[in-house]
């Protein structure tokens, strides 16, 4: 330990005298464009402080001279966006659902907002593209399980399926298997001929009629004589090539086993009217719309 | 050493800690037998097992101690306690690759989510506290505890306070960082960001804490220096401050004595405010005083120059200690937080510029006349880019915590981004410099055993750093931009998944940033693990006035 002020060669400034453990300090002043630097900062929070809320009080705060809120800010530009929107989205609510893509002005309105509140609602399920997936409907194409007019999808929309909403769609494709209507074989059977309705293979040994007397007394009830489905009771059409679940054989059987019975929410009530109609509109306008 | 010594008795603290411990392992196992969910019964077993060694090591080292107390002194030199010390510097090399292990995986969670696995433990949810607190805490509390340790005893030139204490503090520190982390994966969580262990691992927390604080400032009281050395105000101030933050975030109340589960004291904007009050000291004084200690005894002593300036160095410890604690707000801005309160929030993150950056300007002046070791000494060059790395971050800080620019960088990455620059270039690179420095030293080795690989260490942490910031400011600012973006028709222009999108190749960039810097402390492993085995070792003539004999 030093007893006087030692001075560093490579510096030329004295030290503070002290040291620990080989460690030595300069007596360096601090530096002058730090000093300034940390003045004018606290020169700007004070003048701050004077403008804006900053300091609490007994019962209240000082609100500074420009008297600002966040909240009233947030007041002020919710109001300018709604400004921005204007009466289009009020015409939009009022125009009659069928009427909407026959404006163009109202379309453009209506595919924009769609777009957006699609991206956020809808598209976890149905993909952000609307091609969907494995028990989740593409919207693209024109295959539709419960109806692809503009009224059918709004009504989807609205009240979903199987939703536990009152006027949600409920039917569902009954466990043939589960419930003990049909025994294995048979399944595998009705399997293979739900398969060549659609052209594709069966498997060796399969017995073509026993195949369509089961689908004659078992199915034909909501899929349609000929498999095409029926849009009532959202049963699809087994012969467009199109699957929900998938074709081959196995996925065939366990629907068949344990049926089917996705569920879509009711958007009713956590969207707003105008919001569904320009969703539904949207959805029309992918491709596949009736 | 001393054969007539009188009878050999058990110290009033191996006496105490050894019925502590037993009393502990007796109600562990009750509360294990009680356990209200799976969870506490795990812990709950864990502290039987964990008290029971701890009462058998005791009465253990009781048997095989000599009768007389480790002398404070051998020949006139201090005799220092390194034990614990080498302890918590070889388990933090060990944590901070778990740590920086499990931030690799969830950061390619978030580029490919199907490395989730489907299971809750593997979840993001789980494993992200689990990297948080495992390089935070674990990693650098471990560092934190280790350098303290040493540089208080030899800046103090006396032996560590306390016999069994320093054995308590990183053991029970290090059983603490083990309930935690089996907690978060079996969902255990209070939900409080960086304060997530639940009640009765706060609870030995602060038994723990308290005993490190009497540990750290007997030291200092016994010192035979006249004076208190920089860095020992850092860590003094560390460790009061966080047992402060840890105390006042933390109140809560279990539903059972017997489980796992507690609420919070505090509710609604009050909790928030706590929490970041709590969550922002935790950067102010675990990770930048605390390391600013470090900074301030081995960028000195490793450039073997006096530190910059004294005078800066008491300014600016005091301004920081000062300006930190009210920083907090800015964590809420444009939330349910009074107005008033995100003001002080954000001017006070502005007057904190400077007096961060005068340890800034101390540790980097501190290199005058000693430049050129840059070229020849990785280790060195380590610490100084580390300071480079927190000047910059506490200038990014002042600058996001105004609230305009917060409006864009909040709830983005690019709080990630700033986030990391702070804790791989500051916090991990400072803490490699002082392991690299202190390895050695604690294992009376003569260096390392390879300073090439150092070199590779620096370079390839170096690289990850900066693939990792970058990409996360730019994907930070793209998602704030798509976030706030309107069509004409004043409807938002993107969804929210097509943001989450055009995240995807940064944290495809992110994930091999953090690759690369877990390789930097792969190579660090081995290369301190072969100091310590096959480093040659350092001549103790050099270090003892009196050179032994040979014995022929």
């Amino acid at each position: 330990m030093a007893d006087r002020n030692d001075l560093d060669h490579v510096t030329g400034k004295t030290t503070t005298g002290h040291e620990w453990d080989g460690i030595k300090e300069l007596n360096t002043p601090l530096p002058r464009w730090w000093v300034i630097t940390f003045y004018l900062t606290i020169v700007w929070a004070v003048g701050y402080w004077i403008v804006y809320p900053a300091w609490p009080m007994l019962w209240s705060n000082t609100t500074g001279l420009l008297h600002y809120s966040s909240r009233a800010d947030v007041a002020v530009e919710l109001a300018n966006l709604e400004k921005i929107r204007g009466d289009r989205m009020v015409a939009l609510g009022a125009a009659p659902l069928a009427d909407i893509e026959k404006d163009p002005a109202l379309l453009a309105l209506a595919r924009a907002r769609g777009k957006t509140v699609f991206g956020d609602n809808c598209a976890p399920c149905h993909g952000s593209g609307a091609a969907g997936a494995k028990g989740y409907p593409n919207l693209n194409d024109d295959d539709w399980l419960w109806g692809g007019t503009l009224d059918q999808i709004m009504q989807t929309i609205q009240f979903g399926a199987r939703s536990g909403h009152t006027k949600a769609h409920e039917s569902a494709m009954l466990a043939f298997g589960k419930e003990g209507v049909l025994k294995k074989e048979q399944i595998v059977t009705v399997a293979n001929y739900v398969r060549s309705l659609s052209g594709l293979s069966t498997s060796q040994g399969y017995d073509a009629a026993a195949g369509a007397k089961i689908f004659a007394d078992n199915c034909v009830a909501c899929h349609g004589d000929g498999g095409t489905g029926n849009q009532e009771l959202g049963a699809p059409n087994l012969t467009d090539k199109i699957w929900l679940y998938g074709s081959d054989e196995a996925t065939l059987i366990e629907t068949i086993t344990n049926g089917r019975g996705g569920v879509m929410p009711a958007w009713v009530g956590r969207l707003d009217p105008p919001t569904i109609k320009a969703l539904a509109v949207y959805v029309h306008s992918l491709g596949g719309g009736k | 050493m001393n054969q007539s010594q009188s009878e050999k008795w058990m110290t009033h603290g191996e006496a105490g800690l050894a019925v502590f411990f037993s009393a502990a392992a007796f109600l562990c196992m009750i509360a294990a037998a009680k356990a209200l969910d799976a969870a506490f019964a795990f812990h709950a077993s864990l502290g039987a097992a964990a008290s029971l060694a701890a009462a058998f090591v005791i009465f253990n080292r009781y048997i095989d101690r000599p009768a007389a107390w480790p002398p404070q002194e051998i020949d006139g030199r201090p005799n220092y306690n390194f034990g614990p010390i080498k302890f918590a510097a070889a388990i933090s090399v060990f944590w901070g690759i778990a740590g920086f292990a499990v931030g690799l995986l969830i950061a390619s969670q978030l580029a490919w989510p199907a490395l989730n696995f489907d299971l809750p433990w593997t979840s993001f949810g789980r494993l992200r506290p689990l990297h948080t607190s495992a390089v935070i805490f674990a990693f650098g509390g471990n560092v934190l505890i280790a350098t303290s340790f040493y540089v208080v005893q030899k800046t103090c030139r006396v032996r560590l306070a306390g016999d069994l204490a320093p054995w308590f503090v990183v053991l029970g520190y290090n059983f603490f960082i083990l309930i935690a982390g089996t907690g978060y994966l079996l969902g255990v969580t209070q939900s409080k960001e960086y304060a997530e262990p639940e009640w009765y691992a706060d609870l030995w927390l602060t038994i723990v804490w308290v005993t490190y604080l009497l540990v750290f400032l007997m030291t200092l009281v016994k010192r035979k220096e006249p004076h208190i050395f920089v860095a020992n105000w850092f860590y003094l101030a560390f460790i009061i401050t966080i047992a402060v933050l840890h105390l006042g975030n933390n109140p809560a109340l279990p539903v059972s004595v017997w489980g796992s589960k507690s609420y919070i004291a505090w509710g609604g904007v009050q909790d928030a405010m706590f929490q970041w009050w709590y969550g922002h000291n935790a950067v102010g004084f675990f990770l930048t005083a605390g390391f600013l200690a470090i900074m301030y005894y081995f960028i000195p002593k490793r450039a073997e120059r006096p530190v910059y300036s004294y005078r800066l160095s008491i300014i600016h410890f005091w301004a920081i200690i000062f300006l930190y604690i009210w920083a907090g707000p800015h964590h809420l801005h444009y939330t349910a937080l009074p107005d008033w309160a995100q003001t002080l929030g954000m001017t006070f993150s502005i007057m904190l510029w400077m007096p961060s950056w005068g340890g800034m300007i101390n540790g980097l002046m501190t290199l005058s006349g000693a430049w050129d070791k840059l070229r020849t000494d990785p280790v060195l060059r380590m610490l100084v880019v580390s300071v480079a790395f927190y000047g910059m971050a506490t200038f990014e800080g002042p600058l996001m915590s105004i609230k305009v620019v917060n409006s864009l960088s909040h709830y983005t990455d690019w709080t990630i981004g700033h986030v990391h620059s702070g804790a791989l270039g500051w916090v991990g690179f400072v803490s490699f410099g002082a392991l690299y420095c202190l390895i050695p030293w604690l294992w009376n080795r003569k260096g390392l055993y390879s300073l090439k690989l150092v070199n590779w260490h620096f370079w390839t942490a170096t690289i990850g750093i900066v693939l990792y910031i970058s990409a996360m400011w730019v994907s930070g600012i793209l998602q704030g931009l798509m976030w706030r973006a309107y069509t004409s028709l004043g409807f938002l222009e993107y969804s929210f998944i097509e943001t989450v999108e055009a995240m995807h190749p940064f944290y495809i960039i992110r994930a091999a940033g953090g690759a690369l810097f877990l390789i930097g402390a792969l190579i660090m492993a081995y290369n301190l693990w072969m100091t310590v085995r096959v480093g040659e070792a350092e001549s103790t003539a050099l270090r003892s006035p009196v050179a032994l004999q040979p014995a022929e």
